[in-house]
């Protein structure tokens, strides 16, 4: 059994692109990654991009990632380190996106309810298990074609492998 | 037995038949990109191959910041013409040709029967014409030009069937914004949203896109409806303009093309809306589905408007707030920009163009605008805007300290020449009591 061990951001629900990567940003900023990452969550928590540290997790209410299909939503949390993001449901083109990037996007309600900012979880992604506070809370594993894709760390990844 | 969606995407992955829940790999007639088009070849270059699989199939256009606002936007649309000229696409159109999914309805690119996946969130749109249209991500966009292909969950299908027809002075915009505040912004998240009934039959060609438009706000993965009359009466006078050497063989294609949804489909869920039951709506900071009525929010003052985009920006829309402010003067600043050049060119010559600036509104190039705040008419901290476009959260237009209404074309207009959230069936009240 291997886990790792993760430090929680805890937000709401429907937290939109808007406020996860700002519109205003789309079509200048795009790879750098120090500038993705500090503009991160800049509409909805001034205060993460300065504070993050390397393999902290976002544990999310429902439809997180609603709106623009821009994929700097995801990428910027990357940039910024967050190792996963676990949420009660994600909004269709993030889920894509988050997969597509190599993002680790975890559907799990019942963790969302117990945990809150600053709390410490593990993750077991073998057994797609999170364990806190004594308690284990089970996840749903993605179709075998689609955890191939996160696997290999993203479809463009995914399709060098293949050629 | 087959929804539209499921006979659309059985097609596309070359299936007699899927069902919700399959994984298939589809192999759209239509791949789209705008301004992320530099973003996305970004990506493709890192992939060994460098020729476009098939660039036929690609779709570009110019829209989100045009013209270039700044050097830096100035440089991303030159770096995509040399990527349109290094890699021979043929569908691409120029700053203030229009928004991309008013363009390729206009030009007849996608129509019944065809499937378009899109780097744009607004993509289900072309569902207005009994095409399958989704939203993607720009490193799928990537891999789609690589391949051709890309992986796709078959969606459950919720079922509307609209009655009866919609009251004077109210729109479709109303429809969606009421259907978005009873099912919420997740309410067909993962899901295809199809559109019938004698309701359907009645509304418009301008207002039938704004119902798949924004289903993108409800979370769907497409949205849908059988092409009928309204569609095919459309499509012939649009492609008569827009391709005079081969309307006649592009229409016969779509014929061939189109399908239907058979009656005995199943669906994931079932509403029927009576349109007659539809009141005027508005969307208030900082959510879509934060929708109520107008007549419910009181005083609400507003400091400018803005009518334009993808939901709301076409002939139909226009008109409308034309026959609003014809001979009067508007109290607050408006900001007008038709969806596409062809829009442009009708609302002129319909004399519609002179009404709005007589009355003091500002026309901007076809494109999306200031809709997610990259210019022309980014708001200032605390201002009040009222919108025609399909997102209202926090920042949206540029700025996180202003704030967003949402609502029909007619009442962006009525609001500007009242000061305050205001239909206008009571600037006629007003004026009669005046008068």
């Amino acid at each position: 059994m291997i886990t790792t061990t993760h430090r929680v951001w805890k937000y709401g629900a429907d937290v939109n692109t808007d406020v996860i990567f700002p519109g205003k940003y789309t079509y200048t900023i795009d790879s750098d990654p120090a500038e993705l990452a500090r503009h991160a969550l800049e509409d909805l928590d001034p205060g993460f991009a300065s504070a993050v540290s390397p393999g902290d997790v976002i544990v999310a209410g429902s439809n997180w990632g609603n709106g623009s299909s821009r994929e700097q939503a995801v990428t910027c949390l990357q940039a910024a380190g967050v190792h996963a993001v676990i949420a009660s449901s994600f909004a269709r083109i993030y889920f894509r996106n988050a997969i597509n990037s190599g993002l680790l996007v975890i559907e799990c309600p019942a963790i969302v309810e117990a945990v809150d900012s600053g709390d410490t979880i593990e993750l077991d992604l073998e057994a797609a298990a999170i364990h806190f506070a004594g308690r284990t809370y089970l996840f749903p594993k993605l179709p075998d074609q689609v955890r191939a894709i996160v696997e290999a760390g993203g479809i463009i990844a995914y399709l060098k492998q293949q050629t | 037995m087959q929804t539209l969606t499921e006979k659309l995407l059985a097609r596309a992955s070359q299936r007699d038949h899927v069902k919700p829940g399959d994984i298939v790999v589809v192999a759209p007639d239509v791949v789209l990109s705008h301004d992320n088009t530099v973003a996305i070849a970004a990506i493709f270059r890192q992939l060994p191959q460098e020729k476009v699989r098939f660039p036929e199939r690609l779709a570009i256009t110019l829209d989100h910041a045009v013209p270039p606002p700044t050097p830096a936007h100035a440089r991303n649309h030159a770096r995509i013409r040399e990527f349109v000229r290094e890699q021979g696409i043929k569908n691409f159109f120029e700053v203030g040709r229009g928004i991309c999914h008013q363009v390729l309805c206009e030009e007849g690119i996608v129509g019944p029967g065809m499937t378009l996946l899109g780097a744009d969130s607004h993509s289900p749109h072309y569902g207005w014409l009994g095409a399958f249209s989704a939203g993607i991500g720009r490193s799928e966009v990537a891999a789609l030009w690589a391949t051709g292909q890309l992986w796709l969950r078959v969606p459950e299908t919720i079922s509307i069937t609209l009655a009866g027809a919609l009251r004077t002075g109210v729109t479709a915009k109303d429809l969606t914004l009421s259907l978005i505040g009873k099912l919420s912004s997740a309410g067909a998240n993962y899901m295809a949203v199809e559109f019938d009934g004698a309701g359907l039959a009645g509304l418009s060609s301008d207002s039938r896109a704004v119902l798949t438009n924004m289903m993108a706000e409800m979370g769907a993965k497409n949205a849908c409806m059988a092409p009928d009359a309204v569609t095919w009466h459309w499509l012939r006078e649009t492609l008569r303009r827009t391709r005079p050497h081969d309307h006649e063989e592009r229409l016969e294609f779509f014929r061939d093309h189109a399908l239907h949804p058979d009656p005995e489909a199943r669906h994931a869920a079932r509403h029927t809306v009576d349109l007659r039951e539809i009141e005027p709506m508005v969307s208030c900071p900082h959510r879509v589905d934060n929708a109520l009525p107008l007549s419910a929010l009181g005083q609400t003052a507003v400091d400018v408007g803005f009518i334009g985009t993808c939901t709301n920006g076409r002939l139909e829309d226009i008109a409308a707030a034309a026959d609003v402010l014809r001979g009067r003067r508007l109290r607050k600043r408006l900001l007008v920009i038709p969806a596409s050049s062809l829009v442009l060119r009708d609302a002129a010559e319909t004399g519609y163009i002179s009404d709005l600036i007589e009355a003091g509104a500002t026309i901007g190039t076809p494109g999306c605008g200031p809709c997610m705040g990259v210019h022309m008419g980014a708001l200032a901290p605390g201002e009040i805007c009222i919108s025609s476009a399909n997102r209202n959260f926090r920042g949206r237009m540029g700025q996180p300290e202003a704030e967003i209404y949402l609502s029909s074309p007619a009442v962006v207009a009525a609001s500007c020449l009242a000061g305050k959230l205001t239909h206008p069936a009571d600037l006629l009240d007003e004026s009669q009591a005046r008068g």
